[in-house]
C-alpha cells in the first residue's frame, strides 16, 4: 500500500472518529457511533501495518501483540461489574499513558530519523512533552483506579507544602528540559529524560492523592483528556496527522468533560486540580460556617415507605454513589416497574456528579434495564419537583442540599443541586445522619416533608419491595 | 392532665376540636380527656366513638369545663365560657386577639394560659403541622367549589355528546392563598377552565402548577405583605386591577373571591356593574363573607340572586364539611400538644423560648403576651431580584451553549492566543505548523462534537474516547519494523521493537477492551 493510500485511510479514519463522537449525541445513534469507531480504528490499525513504514518482518510481532492485548482487553470487558465502571475507564487510561511514555522513549532512541536544527529541537521537545503527559497519565490514571476500587482512602492526602513541591517539581522538570535539549549525544540525554519521568510520575501520583472521593468525576474525566494530549503529542512526535487529530478529540472531549464536572459542583477546576475541598486553602472546611439546620429528623419504616409510594402519583427517584456501592439498581428496577404497572409515573432525576464519573448513574439504571427516556437531567426535572408526590434520594447526600441554594455561607454555596425538598414528601435513604464528603450538613433531613429510611439501601429497597408486592 | 373538649357554642358551628382518633393518641401521650355528651354529634362523631377511644363523657359544659385542666376548642369562647374557666387553665381555640380585645381582657382576668391557633407564625417550616388557618382554608377553598357547582346550572367539564357539545365552565378564583389554590385544584378536577390572579407575582407558578392559568394584573407592583399575606396596593394598581376583574367577570361562568388583608374589611374586588355584566345563572362565591365580602353584592351568610347571578356569601364553608376539617383541626391541635408536651408525660410546658410556641401563646397565666417579638427568622427566602435572575443563570447547564463570554475575558482569550500563533508562526518551521494547524482545528471539532453529547452518555463517552486514543498504537507500529535507510545503521532495533511490542500490547487492551465495553453498555440503553 503506497504511502498515499494509507493517508487517504488516515482521513478516512479521522471522519470515522468524529463521527463516533457525534454519534454519542442520544442513544438511538450511539451504538452506530460505536460501530464507526470500531471501524474507523481497524481501518488506522490496517492501513498503517499495509502501509509504507511497516515492513512484513514485523508481521509476526504485531498480530502476536495484538492478540494478547485484544484477548486480554475483551475479557475485561465481559468480566467488568457496571458499578466498576469508573475503575475499568481509570486503569484503561493508565495503559495510555504507559503506552505513549514507551514509544516517546523509543522514538527518541530510534536514530533512523535524523532532524537538524530547529526541527530537531522541536522533535526533541514533542518527546520530552509526549513523556511527561504520558507519565503523569500513567501514574495519576494508576492512582485514581486504586481510590476507585477502594484499594487507596477515598480521603485526599494533603502534604505540608504541596503547591510549592508541585511547583520545585515543575522547575526541575524545566531545568532538566533544557539539559535534555543540549545534550550531544542520545545517552546523554537519557539521564534527564529518566529525571523528568520520575518526577512526572510522582507528580501523577502526588495530583490524584490530594483530590478528594468526590472529585472523582473531574479526576476521571481530567486523565481523559490527558491521554488524548498524550496522543496527540506523540502524533506531533512522530509526524503522524492521525494521532494528532484524535488525540485533539479525545483530549477536548475530556476537557470538556471536566468542565461539566466543575460546574456542577461550583467548583474552580484549577481548585479541585489544587486538591482538597475548598478554595485550595488547604483543610478540609469547617462543619458548616452558617446556620446548623434545626429541628429533628423523622425516621421511616421500608413498609410506610411502600405506602407513600403506591398512593403517590408521581415519583422520583434521585440515585448517588450509595446505590451503586450497596448495587441497588435492579431492586430499584424492580420498584420502578411495579409502580409503573400500577399507573405511578416514575422517573429518575440524575445530577452530572452523581456517582465517581460522568455519567455512572445512567450506566447503572441502564443495566438494570430502565428505559433511558425516564432518566432525566437535573436541569430537565428540577421544574417538576413541585408536582411530585414522593421523591425518593438513595445514596445521595450532597447533591440534594438545600443549603447550597438558600446558605450563602455552606462550603457549597451555589452548586446546582436536585429540589427534591420541594416534592410533597422527600424519602432520604441513607445508613446514618453522617454528612456528606463535603462534611456539610443537610437541612433537607430536618424538614418537615422530609422522612429518613436508615439502613443498607439494597436491603431497605428489597424490604420495600416485598411490602409493595404484599 | 386532662384535656377537655366542650360542645361549640357558636350558632352553625358543626366542628369539634378533637376526634375519636386523636383522642387515642392524646391518651398515648400520657392526657386524660374528657368530652361533653353530643359534641361530636354534629361532625359525625357519637359518644360511643369517643369512649370507645379512651375518653370521659361527661353531660354538662359546666361539667365538663370545671374538670378540665385544658380545653380545646374550634371558635373563640363565648362570654358564658369564659366564666367557667378556672384559674391556671389552658385553652387552644381560634381567638383572633386582633379583632376580639374585649374577649382577651375577660380570659386575662381568668388568669389563665391561652394559646390562640390563628396567631401561630406561619413562617416557621416547622410550624405547618400545627397550621389550623391553612387546614380550614383548603377545606373553604375546596367547599366554595362544590357550593358552586351547586348553584350552577351547568357542567364543569366540557363534554361531547349525542345530545350536542357542552362547553367547560370558566372559573374565575380572585386571591391564590391557601382557599384559592384547593378552589383551583377542585375545580380544574372537575375540567373547569380555571383562571386565577393574586397581587403576589410569585404565586403564579402555584396556581400553573394546580393546572390553572395566572391572570396578570398589567401594572408593575409587588404585593407581598410578609409572612405569606398580601398588603394594600396603590391606586395605579387598583385602576388596573378592576379593568381586569370587569373583564373576566363578563367572560367567566363562575368568580370566587378569597382576597383579605390581614386587620382590614376584605377588599371589594368585584362591583355591582360587574355582577350585572355576567352572563344569568352564573355565580359568584365569596369567601371574604366574614370580613365584609369581595363582592358589593355580598350578603354575609347567604345565597342571594342579583342581576340573575347567585352571589353565595356563606361564612360556614368550613363548617359545611364538619368531618373533615374536625379530623384535620384535631390533628394541627394534637401536634402543638405534641410540641407542649415533649416529654409524652402527660403534662404540658408552655416554653416561651420556643419561637412557635411563643407566638401561638396570647395569654400567659393571666398577662396578656400578644403580639409577640417579632421573629428572628434566620434569612427566609429572600423574595429579592436575585432569587429571579438565579434561575436565569443556571440555564445553559449541561450540553448546548454556555452563556457567553464576557467582552473582557473574551479579549484577553484572543489576545493570548494571538500572541501564541505569533510565537508559533515565527520560530516554528514549517512542517510543524503543517501539523499544528490540523492540531488547532481537530481540537475545535471535537469541542462542537463532544458539546452535543447527552450527559446520559457520559459514561460512554469516557469509555469511547479512551478506546479512540488506542490509535496511539499507530505509533508503536511504525516502530516495530520500519524500512530502515543507512542513516540509521546504529539503531537499537531490539530494544525498540521491545518497547513498541509492550506498547502495542498495552493499547491492544485498551482498544479491544474499551470498544467492547462500550459496546456493552450502549445495548443496555434502551427506551
Amino acid at each position: 500500500m503506497s504511502a498515499g493510500l494509507t493517508t487517504v485511510a488516515y482521513i478516512g479514519a479521522t471522519i470515522l472518529f468524529i463521527l463516533s463522537l457525534g454519534g454519542l449525541s442520544n442513544p438511538e445513534t450511539a451504538r452506530r457511533g460505536n460501530l464507526f469507531g470500531i471501524v474507523g480504528m481497524a481501518l488506522a490499525v490496517l492501513a498503517t501495518i499495509l502501509g509504507p513504514r511497516v515492513t512484513p518482518a514485523g508481521y509476526a510481532w504485531i498480530i502476536g501483540a495484538l492478540v494478547v492485548g485484544g484477548a486480554i482487553g475483551l475479557y475485561a470487558a465481559k468480566k467488568v461489574q457496571m458499578t466498576q465502571m469508573p475503575e475499568l475507564v481509570a486503569l484503561m487510561h493508565s495503559l495510555v499513558g504507559l503506552a505513549a511514555c514507551l514509544v516517546g522513549f523509543a522514538s527518541y532512541i530510534d536514530t533512523s530519523v535524523q532532524y537538524s536544527g530547529a526541527e530537531k529541537t522541536i522533535h526533541e521537545v514533542e518527546i520530552y512533552i509526549g513523556i511527561l503527559i504520558g507519565a503523569v497519565t500513567f501514574s495519576g490514571s494508576v492512582i485514581a483506579f486504586g481510590k476507585l476500587s477502594g484499594k487507596i482512602g477515598g480521603k485526599p492526602l494533603l502534604l505540608p507544602g504541596r503547591h510549592w513541591l508541585n511547583l520545585l517539581g515543575l522547575l526541575i522538570v524545566i531545568w532538566f528540559g533544557r539539559v535534555f535539549l543540549q545534550a550531544e549525544s542520545i545517552g546523554a540525554g537519557m539521564f534527564p529524560l529518566l529525571v523528568m519521568t520520575v518526577i512526572a510520575l510522582l507528580f501523577g501520583v502526588h495530583m490524584v492523592m490530594a483530590i478528594g472521593g468526590a472529585d472523582m468525576p473531574v479526576v476521571v474525566s481530567m486523565l481523559n483528556s490527558y491521554s488524548g494530549w498524550a496522543a496527540a503529542a506523540t502524533g506531533f512526535m512522530l509526524s503522524n496527522d492521525l494521532l494528532i487529530v484524535t488525540g485533539a478529540l479525545v483530549g477536548s472531549s475530556g476537557a470538556i468533560l471536566s468542565y461539566i464536572m466543575c460546574r456542577a459542583m461550583n467548583r474552580n477546576f484549577i481548585s479541585v486540580i489544587a486538591g482538597g475541598f475548598g478554595t485550595g486553602g488547604g483543610a478540609p472546611a469547617p462543619a458548616a460556617g452558617g446556620a446548623q439546620p434545626a429541628g429533628e429528623a423523622l425516621p421511616v419504616s421500608a413498609v410506610e415507605t411502600a405506602e407513600m409510594l403506591r398512593e403517590a402519583k408521581n415519583v422520583v427517584i434521585v440515585p448517588g454513589y450509595g446505590m451503586a456501592v450497596a448495587q441497588a439498581q435492579h431492586t430499584v428496577f424492580e420498584i420502578t416497574k411495579l409502580l409503573r404497572e400500577k399507573g405511578v409515573n416514575v422517573r429518575f432525576g440524575i445530577h452530572p456528579v452523581a456517582g465517581r464519573m460522568p455519567g455512572h448513574m445512567n450506566v447503572l439504571l441502564a443495566e438494570a434495564k430502565v428505559p433511558y427516556d425516564i432518566v432525566l437531567e437535573m436541569d430537565e426535572i428540577n421544574d417538576d419537583f413541585p408536582d411530585t408526590d414522593v421523591s425518593m434520594v438513595i445514596g445521595a447526600n450532597d447533591i440534594v442540599n438545600p443549603a447550597a441554594e438558600d446558605d450563602p455561607t455552606s462550603p457549597i454555596a451555589g452548586m446546582p443541586v436536585l429540589q427534591v425538598w420541594k416534592a410533597r414528601n422527600s424519602i432520604v435513604m441513607k445508613r446514618s445522619m453522617a454528612s456528606g464528603y463535603a462534611g456539610v450538613d443537610n437541612p433537607l433531613f430536618y424538614k418537615d416533608n422530609n422522612r429518613m429510611l436508615f439502613g443498607d439501601a439494597k436491603k431497605m429497597l428489597d424490604e420495600v419491595l416485598v411490602a409493595l408486592k404484599a | 392532665m386532662r384535656i377537655g373538649v366542650p360542645t361549640e357554642t357558636a350558632p352553625g358551628e358543626k366542628r369539634v376540636a378533637t376526634v375519636p382518633d386523636v383522642v387515642e393518641k392524646l391518651v398515648k401521650l400520657g392526657f386524660t380527656v374528657a368530652v361533653q355528651s353530643g359534641a361530636g354529634d354534629a361532625a359525625n362523631f357519637a359518644d360511643d366513638t369517643y369512649r370507645a377511644a379512651g375518653a370521659e363523657v361527661l353531660p354538662t359544659a359546666a361539667d365538663l369545663w370545671t374538670a378540665s385542666d385544658i380545653v380545646f376548642k374550634v371558635r373563640a369562647p363565648s362570654v358564658d365560657e369564659v366564666e367557667l374557666m378556672h384559674e391556671g387553665s389552658t385553652l387552644i381555640s381560634f381567638i383572633w386577639p386582633a379583632q376580639n380585645p374585649e374577649l382577651m381582657q375577660q380570659l386575662a382576668a381568668r388568669k389563665v394560659t391561652v394559646l390562640a391557633i390563628d396567631s401561630l407564625p406561619r413562617q416557621l417550616s416547622r410550624a405547618q403541622k400545627m397550621d389550623a388557618l391553612t387546614s380550614m382554608a383548603g377545606i373553604s377553598g375546596y367547599r366554595a367549589v362544590i357550593e358552586a357547582a351547586n348553584a350552577f346550572g351547568r357542567f364543569f367539564n366540557g363534554q361531547i355528546t349525542a345530545a350536542g357539545k357542552i362547553p367547560p365552565a370558566k372559573v374565575f378564583i380572585a386571591g391564590a392563598g391557601v382557599a384559592g389554590l384547593a378552589a383551583i385544584g377542585t375545580a380544574a378536577n372537575l375540567g373547569a377552565i380555571v383562571r386565577a390572579n393574586d397581587t403576589r407575582a410569585e404565586v403564579a407558578d402555584q396556581v400553573v402548577s394546580l393546572g390553572g392559568e395566572f391572570v396578570k394584573v398589567d401594572y408593575e407592583e409587588e404585593g407581598s405583605g410578609g409572612g405569606g399575606y398580601a398588603k394594600v396596593m396603590s391606586e395605579g394598581f387598583q385602576a388596573a386591577q378592576r379593568a381586569m376583574y370587569a373583564q373576566q367577570a363578563k367572560d367567566a361562568d363562575i368568580i370566587i373571591t378569597t382576597a383579605l388583608i390581614p386587620g382590614k374589611p376584605a377588599p371589594k374586588l368585584i362591583t355591582a356593574e360587574m355582577v350585572a355584566s355576567m352572563k344569568p345563572g352564573s355565580v359568584i362565591v365569596d369567601m371574604a363573607g366574614e370580613q365584609g365580602g369581595n363582592c358589593e353584592l355580598t350578603v354575609p351568610g347567604e345565597a342571594v340572586v342579583r342581576h340573575g347571578v347567585t352571589i353565595i356569601g356563606y361564612t360556614d364553608l368550613v363548617s359545611r364539611l364538619a368531618k373533615q376539617s374536625s379530623t384535620l383541626y384535631s390533628t394541627n391541635l394534637l401536634r402543638v400538644t405534641e410540641e407542649l408536651c415533649k416529654t409524652k408525660d402527660g403534662v404540658i410546658h408552655v416554653n416561651m423560648e420556643d419561637d412557635a410556641i411563643r407566638g401561638l401563646t396570647v395569654i400567659k397565666d393571666g398577662s396578656i403576651t400578644w403580639p409577640p417579638p417579632p421573629l428572628k427568622l434566620p434569612a427566609p427566602p429572600p423574595p429579592k431580584p436575585a432569587a429571579a435572575a438565579a434561575p436565569a443563570q443556571k440555564k445553559g447547564h449541561g450540553h448546548g451553549a454556555s452563556e457567553p463570554m464576557s467582552a473582557k475575558t473574551l479579549a484577553l482569550v484572543f489576545g493570548l492566543g494571538a500572541v501564541a500563533f505569533l510565537l508559533v508562526g515565527h520560530y516554528a518551521p514549517a512542517s510543524f505548523l503543517k501539523h499544528f494547524t490540523v492540531f488547532v482545528l481537530a481540537c475545535f471539532i471535537g469541542y462542537m462534537v463532544v458539546w452535543n453529547v447527552t450527559p446520559s452518555l457520559h459514561t460512554p463517552l469516557m469509555s469511547v474516547t479512551n478506546a479512540i486514543s488506542s490509535i496511539i498504537a499507530i505509533g508503536a507500529l511504525v516502530q516495530v519494523a520500519p524500512p530502515l535507510t543507512d542513516a540509521g545503521t546504529d539503531r537499537p532495533n531490539l530494544l525498540i521493537l521491545g518497547l513498541a511490542v509492550v506498547a502495542l500490547v498495552l493499547t491492544a487492551i485498551n482498544m479491544f477492551g474499551g470498544f467492547a465495553v462500550t459496546r456493552r453498555m450502549l445495548a443496555m440503553f434502551r427506551k
